[in-house]
């Protein structure tokens, strides 16, 4: 159980929308005024109504702040994409600020925002990456490109010359929502000595810091961020929103403490996307199923303004050949604006969409030579192996061992008798259907924003009681527990007497954050050695006193202390610290990221009349290394696996054909409920890391990973045999149903849903 | 517009405007802060708490509207003593929670379920919590926790 | 996320909320369960300026037999449908349709009257109450008036009833022992149906088929003729005018009806 629920389940969690600190009295609540239209020039922004409305503090529109755009925050962006703090000239996406309205309450702002008036002449919009990258209507025209970055080369098309069988498919990865629960919020106030305070749902205070630092254009020791408890996050919370720069500014023009919580409305167009990646994949290999060539092309949107969505192909490109020994690999990206809400990470972050293509190749391949797809990955998977090996595409892989997580997956499900039950159904010609989907999957985790490495500091206390804190940023993962069960394992306190703190950048001045799946592997790791060397602090010091041999010392955990070999002689932690301040601080480098790994089996139904699609069973194995707690990991996998299957078959940002969100409350954007899935079937499996002393890999994406692939090749698996070869994600009802008739009348299959483009 | 309501068991008379909603009244006047907003759209059931024993999205009732009502919130559920309400002690049992964001509105969503369905089978769990949404869990606990809270409500 | 203001009145007797209609006309709506109209209150796609409370009115909730008739309070909740066994045993149909409607907190709070009066044309009772042949009665500032559901649901969001009138009752014909299905399509199980069938007694009916709900005229004119239910159901998508949207194109539309109203008419024949 975890120390932190108590809490949760009586008065609840205390989100940053909880607070009621004495620093927030009075302060004036935020409400943005966002664009309506994705492109847009601004011909006037009137205010007057707005300014005498009840209750109303101040209106900010663009003129009204003194303030340079900013340029995007990875060097490698086209650095002429500038972005407003308000939108002056041009809106770029439907969401972007354009003004706001600080009221003494917080039902006055909407009312106060309704009355501002915003005239806007439509310019012509850019949907797709393809629209895009025709570079006819720049959304920067300063830029003269719509192209953010490029990373890779154009493939060499002498690539697949020789192979036997060579298949080319166009994919989409679409655009999704992270949807945590709870949506963004911050609250500002300078202090006297000039300092910022800023409490923000955040993924790690340090960074947030240091972009949010650079925004306003103070020294990062000005600046202190503080989180509370935070509802999820998903990746979306990782990097410093703009909204929290346009808070902080306007809480210091005021003298007044701001504060801001969005709505879901303003969360689904305002919080960052996820995926939003076109796909080109291309494999060649032999009819004995031996896949020899791969060659992966991305055009990745990225939204209106670059940001970490602009990156994330770079790990798309690394993992691009998964779990499979492939002669040649060739991976090329390029990303690209659109009028449309910018793509950040979302868990996963550029990995789902490396293994959704290659698990997708391997599936088409199998349809091609007409092998089975477990059968065809059995042909292509690395051999098991422990030690580092290079994966052809710029990765390392500490260790794994594929066949025996597929192998588990099949036997587990029985998965000749699913074949059978399937061959039994189509026989029958019965209108349900059974498809069964596999993938094998790898995924990259401990690769953060900086170096792979995670600071703590233990100390225990005259009182007996012990603090770590950590780098790390919970929001959901249970760190509270887990890394005060570490310290426990090394110091034999209890862990109710263990508390861990984070996400203050003045009690904790330097951390990674919590995304990438780190955590446990650094962080964790880091508590570990932490309390390894406060005891080896404890002994020197128990040494001294009882005149002992410093390497008779050894660890006492039923007292809490140190004690000499074969003796009562001994001292306690507590005491010890009644003394001298006892602590330890460490700093944990990892010589490079982990590589969890594992296999998805996922059985759906399909109902061919209509094209509906129901998850029966999935069936996984996510080998994360050692599993240092069960609970946990488990509900790290479960998690995973809800946002996986959610898009293969129900999740999709969407747009209309001028740039309007359809899917822009929780009524039309089908966030997966409890409904729609079964209980899961996760098998155990730990593959060690020679990484850390730990043992321990991420586990925190990987699910997510593996189930949306396995699904989506049920999908298609169950009408495989009425000819259809491929269905884009998710795969709706409609998708099915059109699929279906495509390959009934042999016409080429729509890949365009409606209502995008 | 004054109101009359029992909140925990704590009667109270307020003045509101009209549109001031039960979820807001809870929060802001009455300092329940457990039951969250999770949405603009009756959505995601973060919200939900009991009025009269039924289980309700409090934000889609005006305050108003629960004039002269008896409201049991999470924060309201264990017992004076401190011990947790078998559903609560469930979710922690079973780790029905992740970040906790829609664990006071699950609890009570859980407690109005079973108050009508003392035995619900899984299927119906799962039904029975469509209008609650979770990120987190993948609900996977959340239902363990529903069936673990039947068995020890039984 | 918060509605517009509004002056707010609780009357505990339906004359006295019809008189304040009468008073204050088309800027005036009335409030039941709240759960269409809170939500559009908070979208700020209604802006009432006063609201009519009639959640309480003590004399408009009930479910009870009346002569071969069931009479069903417009007050009477979703969760007072789904439950009571009465309605289960007479008219099955409503009952089971009751229970799809929402969720459980929607239903324990969303009334008939408060649904049949918002008049979506996707929404499950509407459509239910269309294939029941019931009829509506609708009090007004002089008179009480009866519509049957085939005159009640005129088009996008619109009803028979008038500004300055108020639904009070649903009357139901006792259907104990006749066939019935309903096939509800959706994406999300929460989700409004992307189109539903229900039938009974050889009606069919249409959610989000058209601008509201429908009769699949043909198809009850066809199972009127004696022909076989697949031949019934081929025809089901006449009166439908479906649009394109996310959930699917025209075609697609079209089709789900068809199907679906097939699989409700064999659900109907046992």
């Amino acid at each position: 159980m975890r120390v932190e629920d108590r809490k949760f389940v009586t008065t609840g969690g205390v989100y940053t929308d909880d607070l009621v600190q004495k620093e927030f009295a009075g302060a004036a609540h935020l409400t943005f005024v966002r664009s309506p239209m994705a492109h847009g020039r601004i011909r006037s922004v009137d205010t007057r109504a707005a300014r005498e409305a009840p209750g109303v503090i101040a209106v900010f529109a663009p003129d009204d702040l003194d303030v340079t755009p900013l340029a995007p925050s990875f060097p490698m962006f086209n650095p002429q994409m500038l972005r407003p703090w308000l939108a002056s000239e041009v809106v770029r996406f439907v969401g972007e600020p354009i003004a706001a309205v600080l009221t003494e309450q917080l039902y006055q702002g909407e009312d106060a925002a309704e009355l501002i008036e915003v005239d806007l002449k439509p310019l012509p919009t850019v949907l797709s990456t393809a629209r895009s990258a025709a570079d006819e209507v720049l959304l920067f025209p300063a830029a003269g490109t719509n192209l953010v970055a490029t990373f890779g080369e154009q493939r060499d098309p002498s690539m697949f010359n020789g192979c036997e069988v060579v298949l080319t498919q166009r994919l989409t990865n679409r655009r999704v929502a992270p949807v945590p629960l709870e949506p963004r919020a911050a609250a500002a106030s300078w202090g006297v000595d000039g300092r910022l305070t800023l409490w923000c749902s955040n993924q790690g205070a340090q960074f947030i810091q240091g972009e949010l630092a650079g925004m306003l254009g103070v020294g990062t020791g000005l600046v202190h961020i503080r989180t509370a408890d935070v509802g999820g996050g998903f990746g979306a919370k990782i990097e410093a929103d703009l909204e929290f720069a346009i808070i902080a500014e306007l809480a210091k023009i005021l003298g007044r403490p701001v504060r801001w919580a969005e709505t879901r409305s303003e969360n689904l167009t305002g919080m960052v996307h996820g995926r939003g990646q076109d796909q080109v994949i291309t494999v060649g290999g032999r009819r004995d199923g031996t896949v020899t060539a791969y060659s992966l092309e991305v055009e990745q949107d990225c939204g209106a303004y670059p940001r970490l969505g602009g990156l994330l192909p770079t790990a798309t490109l690394m993992m691009a050949p998964g779990v499979y020994d492939i002669e040649n690999v060739h991976g090329y990206a390029r990303c690209w604006v659109t009028n449309t809400t910018s793509i950040g990470a979302y868990r996963g972050a550029g990995r789902p969409e490396a293994t959704f293509a290659i698990e997708r190749a391997l599936d088409l391949f199998a349809a091609e030579i007409e092998m089975d797809p477990a059968e065809v990955r059995r042909k292509n998977l690395s051999p098991p192996f422990s030690a580092p090996r290079p994966n052809g595409a710029g990765a390392v892989y500490d260790s794994g061992d594929y066949a025996a997580a597929l192998d588990k997956v099949l036997a587990a499900g029985d998965y000749p008798k699913l074949r059978a039950e399937q061959t039994r159904r189509r026989s029958a010609g019965l209108t349900r259907q059974l498809g069964l989907g596999v993938s094998t999957y790898v995924e990259i985790t401990g690769l953060g924003l900086g170096e792979l490495k995670e600071a703590a500091e233990v100390e225990v206390y005259p009182d007996g009681t012990v603090t770590v804190l950590t780098g790390t940023s919970p929001h959901g993962q249970g760190h509270a527990t887990a890394w005060a069960m570490i310290a426990s394992d090394q110091l034999g306190i209890p862990i109710e007497k263990i508390t861990v703190l984070h996400g203050d950048t003045d009690l904790i001045p330097a951390g990674g954050g919590t995304l990438g799946s780190r955590s446990l592997q650094q962080g964790g790791v880091a508590v570990h050695q932490a309390s390894i060397e406060l005891v080896e602090l404890a002994k020197q010091r128990a040494a001294d006193l009882l005149e002992a041999n410093p390497d008779d010392m050894v660890v006492d955990l039923a007292k809490a202390g140190v004690k000499v070999v074969g003796s009562d002689q001994g001292i306690r932690f507590a005491e010890l610290a009644g003394r001298e301040r006892l602590l330890a601080h460490t700093t944990f480098a990892a010589p490079g990221p982990t590589f969890p790994f594992g296999a998805h089996l996922a059985v759906v139904e399909v109902d061919i009349e209509t094209g509906k699609s129901v998850l029966q069973r999935i069936i996984t194995v996510d080998d994360a290394g050692r599993v240092l707690n069960p609970l946990l990991c488990e509900g790290q996998r479960h998690g995973g696996i809800a946002q996986g299957v959610a898009q293969a078959l129900y999740e999709e940002v969407l747009y209309d054909d001028l740039g309007n969100p359809l899917t822009s409350t929780l009524a039309d954007y089908p966030m997966i409920s409890a409904a729609e899935l079964p209980s899961f079937e996760l098998l155990a499996m730990q593959t060690e890391t020679p990484f850390n002393p730990l043992g321990a890999k991420g586990i925190g994406e990987a699910a997510t990973i593996g189930s949306t692939p396995a699904v989506l090749n049920a999908v298609i698996d169950a009408v495989s045999y009425l000819g259809v070869r491929h269905i884009e994600m998710p795969a709706t009802a409609h998708r099915v149903w059109e699929a279906i008739q495509a390959a009934q009348t042999n016409h080429t299959v729509p890949s365009a849903p409606l209502g995008q483009k | 517009m004054k109101v009359s309501i029992s909140v925990n068991g704590q009667q109270r008379t307020d003045s509101v405007e009209p549109r001031l909603l039960l979820v807001h009244y809870l929060r802001d006047v009455r300092g329940l802060r457990a039951a969250n907003v999770g949405c603009d759209t009756s959505s995601c059931g973060a919200c939900t708490v009991l009025v009269d024993g039924e289980a309700v999205k409090s934000c889609t009732v005006l305050c108003v509207q629960a004039d002269g009502s008896q409201i049991t919130t999470a924060e309201g559920l264990a017992a004076a003593g401190g011990e947790l309400h078998p559903v609560q002690a469930a979710f922690r049992e079973q780790h029905g929670l992740q970040c906790g964001f829609c664990t006071p509105g699950m609890i009570m969503a859980t407690v109005g379920l079973l108050s009508q369905n003392p035995a619900p089978t899984e299927q119906q769990v799962r039904e029975g919590l469509e209008g609650n949404l979770c990120r987190c869990t993948g609900y996977h606990n959340i239902v363990r926790a529903v069936l673990a809270s039947a068995e020890a409500l039984a | 996320m918060i509605p517009a203001r509004f002056e707010y009145v609780r009357e505990d007797s339906a004359e006295q909320a019809l008189q304040l209609l009468a008073q204050h006309g088309e800027d005036a709506r009335l409030l039941a369960g709240g759960q269409s109209l809170i939500p559009l209150m908070k979208l700020r796609l209604a802006m009432p300026s006063v609201l009519i409370d009639i959640g309480r009115i003590p004399e408009l909730r009930y479910i009870r037999l009346d002569g071969d008739e069931v009479a069903i309070g417009a007050l009477a909740r979703d969760h007072d449908l789904e439950t009571s066994a009465m309605l289960r045993t007479e008219v099955p149909l409503l009952a089971y349709v009751a229970a799809q409607v929402g969720d459980p907190q929607v239903r324990a709070r969303g009334t008939i009257g408060g649904t049949l009066a918002h008049g979506d044309a996707a929404s499950d009772l509407p459509t239910a109450v269309l294939a029941l042949g019931a009829t509506m009665v609708i009090r007004g500032p002089g008179a009480t008036r009866t519509v049957p559901a085939t005159e009640f649901f005129k088009g996008t969001f619109s009803t028979a009833i008038e500004p300055d009138e108020m639904l009070v009752e649903v009357r139901i014909p006792r259907l104990a022992g006749y066939g019935w299905g309903y096939q509800k399509f959706t994406r999300r199980a929460n989700d409004w149906p992307i189109v539903a069938v229900a039938t009974v007694n050889g009606r069919v009916a249409l959610a989000n088929a058209a601008e509201t709900v429908i009769r699949a005229r043909a198809t009850d004119e066809a199972i009127a003729a004696g022909a076989s239910i697949n031949d019934a159901a081929e025809v089901a998508d006449r009166e439908a005018t479906p649009t394109a949207d996310m959930h699917g194109s025209i075609t697609y539309h079209r089709h789900l009806i068809r199907v679906l109203t097939e699989r409700a008419l064999h659900a109907a024949a046992g």
